[in-house]
């Protein structure tokens, strides 16, 4: 057990690499009740979500999620986040466990007088299981619901009935295979899980999470993204909304795009053997230009792989580029982001 | 737990040493394995290089950490174990057996003596784990 944003968090149960190959080939479950889980609703629900984040959730249709960032006024980011639009007036927003109390202070803060709306925390009354994998939908079937998985398109969202109380499914997750996300409420969270177990799934810990998203290249706040970093330097361009619309941070979010970022996050590959963790110097002919924000060695690849952010005219896919593993000089290339993706 | 045989002696650094006609076989102990989970990658020294007893020897990565290995004793290094090199999850599962790391020519065996028995080491792990 390891302690991470406040809470006790399992690094690994079986091993690392063990339940990375569950994931990939079969399905894991990851008990994600750390995620922060904000329920924001009223007739304006959407008008403060507009103003909180940089992706327009007018966007979405009911049942419906799309990733989006919540930044500051200078277009830093506070946090990255899933928005769900469960019904027209009524989202659910799951955030960082580190930024849990931030994200929900932020969007309330954005409350504006004569506007109805209630954001509630709802973290502590719930519990959150990620199951992931190819056999994912298989799974859940066997246990949670046959017919609804079936009806849940992609990115798509719904409230079921699950042991007598309500829940809360969603398509998603943060592996970079098919996997859905579910909510009960905390009392029935450990029976949930038990089931899962019970029909095989792989339980899976803060470890294998780390080395399947970093394959995946998604971010992890905290590593690759936080108020120093803005949308565009981290390759999240696509989340940003620049239409007519305000939001929190667009006027900075209009001039950095104005003028262009000066780095990137780039993905990269070693080339020989040794592992880049988070902190390792990037170095091209002996000067340092960036730092590994994630790191790690990639189970799929075979490879250690990374994640840094570097001048831009250094972030061209085939870039040489070395990495300071504890004075030694591995050789790393820029590549394709991501480093895995699902057939 | 694999049983911690008692054919050799154990480093507090959590190296075992073990003496076969006037050679010596070094590997990681169990409980190291376990503590570093999967192991990805020994870096070793070269025959003829010359260990001295507790300094650093090399480095082993595991998908987790990195851990630095130290010499349980003095002497030549003879041989490096390559199938360890090019699997190294062979030490995962067979680390006092298959998984040793390096042959060695000792240059004073009575810094054996410095060493821990495998009772005495499984007493230190025990209360190092708490």
């Amino acid at each position: 057990m390891v302690p991470f944003a406040g809470w006790e968090m399992p690094l690994q149960f079986s091993g690392i690499v063990d339940e990375h190959n569950a994931v990939r080939g079969w399905a894991g479950i990851f008990d994600v009740s750390h995620m922060g889980r904000l329920i924001i609703s009223g007739p304006d629900a959407a008008v403060l979500l507009r103003r909180a984040v940089t992706f327009n959730v007018n966007r979405l249709k009911e049942w419906q999620s799309h990733y989006a960032i919540l930044c500051q006024e200078d277009g830093g980011i506070i946090d990255d986040l899933v928005v769900y639009r469960l019904d027209r007036g009524r989202f659910l927003v799951v955030g960082n466990a580190s930024n849990a109390e931030t994200d929900r202070d932020r969007i309330a803060s954005l409350v504006e007088p004569g506007m109805d709306v209630t954001v509630k925390d709802t973290q502590s009354r719930t519990a959150m299981i990620a199951v992931q994998g190819p056999r994912a939908s298989q799974l859940l079937a066997e246990t949670v619901t046959a017919a609804l998985i079936e009806q849940l398109p992609r990115r798509g969202c719904m409230e079921f009935e699950l042991m007598g109380a309500g829940a809360f499914i969603a398509e998603g997750g943060y592996t970079g295979e098919e996997g859905y996300e579910i909510i009960v409420d905390a009392g029935r969270g450990h029976a949930l899980w038990r089931a899962l177990l019970t029909a095989r799934a792989k339980p899976c810990g803060l470890g294998a999470r780390d080395s399947l998203r970093l394959e995946a290249a998604l971010p992890l706040y905290g590593n690759d993204l936080d108020t120093t970093t803005n949308p565009f330097e981290a390759g999240l361009g696509w989340v940003v909304d620049l239409d007519d619309e305000p939001f929190a941070g667009k006027d900075a979010l209009l001039r950095i795009k104005r003028e262009a970022v000066r780095r990137r996050l780039v993905c990269l590959e070693a080339s020989e053997k040794g592992i880049m963790r988070a902190g390792f110097a990037v170095l091209l002919n002996g000067e340092v230009v960036g730092r590994v924000t994630s790191g790690g060695f990639s189970p799929t690849l075979g490879v250690s792989i990374g994640m840094a952010y570097v001048p831009v005219e250094l972030s061209e896919v085939g870039t040489s580029l070395e990495v300071d593993v504890r004075g030694r000089l591995l050789p790393a290339r820029v590549v394709k982001r991501p480093f895995y993706k699902r057939s | 737990m694999t049983e911690t045989p008692k054919d050799r002696r154990y480093s507090k650094d959590h190296e075992w040493v073990r003496l076969a006609e006037g050679e010596a076989l070094v590997g990681i102990t169990d409980f190291a394995q376990e503590q570093l989970g999967d192991l990805v990658y020994f870096d070793l020294p070269e025959p003829r290089t010359q260990l001295r007893q507790n300094s650093k020897l090399g480095e082993v990565e595991s998908v987790k950490a990195v851990s630095e290995i130290f010499a349980p004793l003095s002497g030549e290094v003879i041989e490096v174990n390559q199938q360890a090199m090019d699997s190294p999850e062979i030490v995962n599962q067979d680390p006092y057996g298959e998984g040793w790391l390096l042959k060695v020519k000792p240059s004073n065996v009575s810094e054996l003596d410095s060493l821990l028995s495998a009772d005495q080491y499984d007493t230190f792990v025990a209360t190092a784990a708490g």
